[in-house]
């Protein structure tokens, strides 16, 4: 289906926040691609690097004291990481825009809707300012917010949670965006609201082509909109595949435990913390597989090996010693 | 909204007539008999009589009261005890020296306090942060008397470059209209006048300004730092506006309500504390004028002046609340 190349590329990103408290390697190693008009899936439990992930592509990682120490953003070809201040500005809302988690804190509250719009579009558009409000108008009617024209000059108070996430939608489509990241976009709204959401953005992804990277806690949202799946553990992907094969043969034991964890008789949401154990401590990971500790089917050379991660099936991979083919030859190395 | 100022303005008259009870009051709370306490002990009887008939302290209370009102109301403030000048003429005069030295001040204090602030917040823990905040602690607790002098030694005296007191160069020509002489001047097109007294409110207004200035600066500081971690600001910056718009715009107008609170007192306190920077300065302000009223015992100027600062204090909290709606459009005024 999706032939052409990718849009946006990343290569062993290694995101470090360097605190007093030692070193947290909050993206340690990540790699994914991503083509026009396709929806890739992150998923992973609180604190597993999901949103430095993002943060890292959109060059806003706070630094001090976060830090991209290794790897490379590929954007139509050229990598992010080489570029200038001002550079990453033009591509920030413009070519890769984001929505973020909760619509009430995310939009600014002492300014208008319409004001924060066009602010976005004529900090990258030639516009006039006339021109940028009716493109306003134009954007709120897009995203499905009832008579525009007259909650253009509305404040964010005076809008439900899921209007105001229609807004932070229609900002971040005001440039027509080739890449659009939303991190757990529908989290924070009741589940009818999150349906009506996501339905938004399979349309506008159908109208605007664009790639999507929706980031989200729930595999339910993974089902519903994504082709593909980065599974993350620890800063790391685990499972990288597509949808279905992720549903259907799904290997990686953290996956598993994930899909487990998902009621299925009432599609009632959960979040994915029911695997037992915690997420470990970023700032010293254990030796070998960061996810042993948890693990049910540990065994005694994932305590001394780092899995690496491995094609187990045509674009399935996996990073876990029970499906690295030269695992028998490795475990001699201590 | 004008409907929330007429209402505000209706409700400044119960809080005035209480005041005028209050400084009306302030004659009869004084222990003792009112006359002997302002004419002293080597009065006799006969001038004490005089004095009673002519402030009308023989009448009752409520007779008398209501005199006061009434010429208060027609804007007759009485005379001068000792002086035997009309007092409202005399206010005509001092009130608008007073005034504009405060606003001076505050706009010196509002505009280094506020961007001293910003910088040092958004450059947390960074030499112009350390510097900016040291000098902010030493300001609150450096007492103005010493500062008055030590600037007056400097720049008087030393370098010669500012004048030590008064309003105008004696024999500087500028025709008064408001008795604000930087407006004056303005108006009346007299630039070497403007400058002469601009180079008059130099010293006092720093003197005067120094404390305002490093609470707002502190204030400033913090309500920032609050401010740029909220996710708004995450959403600023993820649209690709400048660093400089974001600061600004997203974050001060946000960050500037605790500020605003502390202006609006400030300014009140300023109004009520210039004594000892019109004394230090010569300044012909109301500070000077009460403060020697207070020493002479003329309890019709006490009274007067005490009416006009509460009113003009009362006016200040009323304009401060109406810009809070400026600021922060969630504030409802019904
Ligand atoms: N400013 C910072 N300083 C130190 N560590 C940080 C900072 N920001 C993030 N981290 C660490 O980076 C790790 C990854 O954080 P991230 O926000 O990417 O998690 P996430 O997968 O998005 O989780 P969630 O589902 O809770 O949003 C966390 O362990 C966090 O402690
Ligand atoms: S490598 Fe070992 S510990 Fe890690 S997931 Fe696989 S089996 Fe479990
Ligand atoms: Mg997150």
């Amino acid at each position: 289906m999706h032939t052409e190349s990718p849009i946006l590329q990343v290569e062993n990103l290694h995101t470090h926040f360097i605190t007093k408290a030692g070193i947290v390697k909050a993206v340690d190693g990540v790699d994914f691609d991503i083509k026009p008009g396709e929806t890739l899936g992150i998923v992973g439990e609180s604190g597993s690097g999901k949103s430095m992930t993002a943060m890292s592509i959109m060059g806003l990682i706070p630094s001090p004291p976060g830090k991209i120490v290794e790897g490379e953003i590929r954007f139509k070809g050229e990598n992010l990481l080489t570029k200038t201040k001002k550079q990453m500005r033009n591509i920030r809302g413009k070519e890769i825009s984001m929505v973020f988690q909760d619509p009430m804190t995310s939009l600014n509250p002492v300014f208008t809707i319409e004001k924060q719009l066009i602010e976005t579009i004529l900090a990258h558009e030639s516009f006039s300012k006339n021109q940028a409000r009716s493109r306003a108008l134009e954007l709120l009617h897009l995203v499905g917010i009832p008579d525009p024209k007259k909650r253009l000059k509305n404040y964010p108070h005076e809008f439900s949670g899921g209007m105001r996430q229609r807004v932070m939608i229609a900002i971040a489509l005001a440039c027509n965006p080739s890449v659009l990241i939303a991190d757990e976009p529908t989290t924070a709204l009741d589940v009818t609201i999150q349906a009506q959401i996501l339905e938004l953005f399979k349309k506008m992804q159908n109208e605007l082509n664009m790639a999507i990277i929706m980031i989200t806690h729930d595999l339910g949202v993974v089902a519903e909109v994504c082709d593909r799946v980065m599974v993350m553990y620890a800063g790391k992907p685990v499972e990288y595949t597509e949808t279905n094969h992720l549903f259907d043969q799904g290997k990686h034991p953290y996956t598993l435990g994930l899909m487990n964890s998902i009621p299925t008789i009432n599609k009632q949401k959960k979040k994915l913390e029911a695997i037992d154990g915690v997420p470990p401590d970023l700032r010293s990971l254990p030796k070998g597989c960061s996810f042993a500790p948890r693990c049910k089917h540990v065994m005694e050379a994932c305590l001394h090996i780092d899995p690496t991660l491995t094609e187990v099936n045509d674009h399935h991979f996996v990073r876990c010693l029970l499906y690295e083919e030269t695992n028998s030859e490795k475990v001699v190395s201590p | 909204m004008l409907k929330y100022i007429i209402r505000r303005l209706f409700m400044l008259i119960p809080v005035l007539i209480g005041v005028s009870i209050l400084t009306f009051s302030l004659i009869h709370l004084i222990p003792g008999d009112p006359a002997r306490s302002m004419l002293g002990e080597k009065a006799t009887e006969a001038q004490l009589e005089s004095l009673r008939e002519e402030l009308g302290l023989n009448d009752p209370y409520i007779v008398q009261y209501g005199r006061f009102l009434g010429n208060i109301v027609q804007g007759d403030l009485g005379e001068s005890i000792q002086s035997k000048e009309n007092i409202a003429e005399q206010l005509l005069y001092k009130l608008p020296a007073t005034v504009e030295l405060t606003i001076f001040a505050m706009i010196l204090a509002i505009i280094v306090g506020v961007l001293a602030g910003v910088i040092a917040a958004v450059k947390q823990y960074s030499w112009f942060d350390n510097i900016s905040m040291t000098g902010a602690l030493f300001g609150v607790s450096l007492p103005i008397f010493w500062l008055g002098l030590m600037m007056i030694w400097l720049f008087s005296v030393v370098f010669n470059i500012l004048p030590p007191s008064g309003r105008l160069t004696s024999g500087m020509e500028l025709t008064t209209i408001t008795n604000f002489y930087l407006l004056d001047s303005l108006l009346t097109g007299n630039w070497a006048a403007f400058k002469d007294a601009f180079s008059h409110l130099l010293m006092p207004g720093l003197a005067l300004g120094t404390i305002p200035m490093a609470i707002i600066a502190r204030m400033t500081r913090s309500s920032m730092l609050e401010v740029m971690r909220q996710d708004y600001i995450r959403t600023a910056n993820a649209k690709g506006l400048r660093t400089r718009f974001v600061v600004f715009q997203h974050a001060l107008k946000n960050a500037f309500l605790p500020v605003l609170t502390v202006i609006g007192l400030q300014f009140g306190l300023l109004l009520g504390g210039a004594v000892l920077t019109e004394t230090i300065f010569s300044w012909p302000g109301i500070g000077r004028y009460v403060y020697l009223a207070v020493l002479g015992r003329d309890y019709p100027v006490v009274q007067s002046t005490i009416l006009i600062v509460a009113t003009i204090f009362v006016l200040v909290n009323l304009i401060t609340d109406i810009l809070y709606k400026y600021f922060d459009p969630r504030i409802r005024f019904d």
